[in-house]
């Protein structure tokens, strides 16, 4: 029998991903009932069905709301203040949800060659939708 | 420590009762989530740049209610359930209160799901 492999203790990977996955999931609670209040605040209770203020509600995008009944949507709607809170948004999720299949992959693979390469192909992932979603946001 | 038994036999057979329940629909619908934001992000590229076929035919299941139905659950039940962990990490005294924790968050999202479905069916059933 031998000793336990006891964890490293102070900033290492896995502490500070396990705390930005506590504060980006509180990050984007607080951005998801921004982006609704402000959608309420801009009329969307006579102006939108339900399903339009959910998509507004989960990614703040003018293209998320251009079948509604809002007259104009580049007034209010798609402007630089809802692109930075679309990329907050995209950060926190892309990062957080990436962050999730690592933690999920690296319970059921263990200490062998595969373990970097399936990190290096997630960071790739995550690098590649960042950059894919921030065109998107600014072609938009 | 590396898991050598066959994990998904004897997960099977464990009784984990609704705390492993509760966890495992956590990570389901996390990658659920990942699945369906990661095909909608590149879907909505090539739909923006190219009018892409398949990246229309995904964006409209996207707008389908069905489909938003079975999108609602995931991120309304993940965001709950991650509320609750983060709640019971940060004062872990109430991991005392572990079950009941699981009660309140069930007794929350019930209703706020089963209002939004009810709403949503009704619309599609009626076609608006």
């Amino acid at each position: 029998m031998r000793s336990r492999n006891v964890p490293q203790l102070g900033w290492t990977l896995e502490y500070i991903m396990w705390v930005f996955t506590r504060l980006s999931g509180l990050a984007m609670l607080l951005l998801a009932a921004f982006g609704m209040t402000a959608a309420f605040i801009m009329g969307a209770r006579t102006q939108m069905d339900l399903p339009t203020l959910m998509r507004w509600t989960f990614f703040p995008n003018p293209n998320h709301v251009i079948n509604s009944d809002i007259p104009d949507v580049t007034a209010g709607w798609a402007n630089a203040f809802w692109q930075i809170m679309q990329m907050l948004l995209i950060f926190f999720g892309v990062t957080h949800g990436f962050n999730g299949l690592r933690v999920v992959i690296e319970d059921y693979v263990d200490h062998s060659f595969l373990r970097p390469m399936l990190r290096g192909l997630i960071f790739l992932l995550w690098l590649f939708s960042i950059i894919v979603a921030i065109y998107v946001i600014l072609a938009s | 420590m590396t898991l050598r038994r066959r994990v998904w036999l004897q997960g099977l057979r464990y009784r984990g009762g609704l705390p492993m329940v509760v966890w495992l629909l956590h990570r389901i619908t996390g990658l659920g989530i990942l699945l369906f934001v990661g095909m909608h992000v590149i879907a909505a590229f090539f739909l923006q740049q190219f009018g892409n076929d398949v990246a229309i035919a995904i964006t409209s299941l996207y707008e389908s209610w069905p489909f938003q139905i079975v999108v609602y659950f995931c991120v309304l039940y993940h965001a709950l359930n991650g509320l609750r962990v983060t709640i019971l990490d940060i004062w872990p005294q109430l991991l005392e209160y572990q079950r009941e924790a699981i009660w309140i968050q069930l007794a929350i999202f019930i209703p706020i799901y089963g209002l939004t479905i009810f709403i949503m069916i009704q619309n599609g059933l009626i076609g608006g």
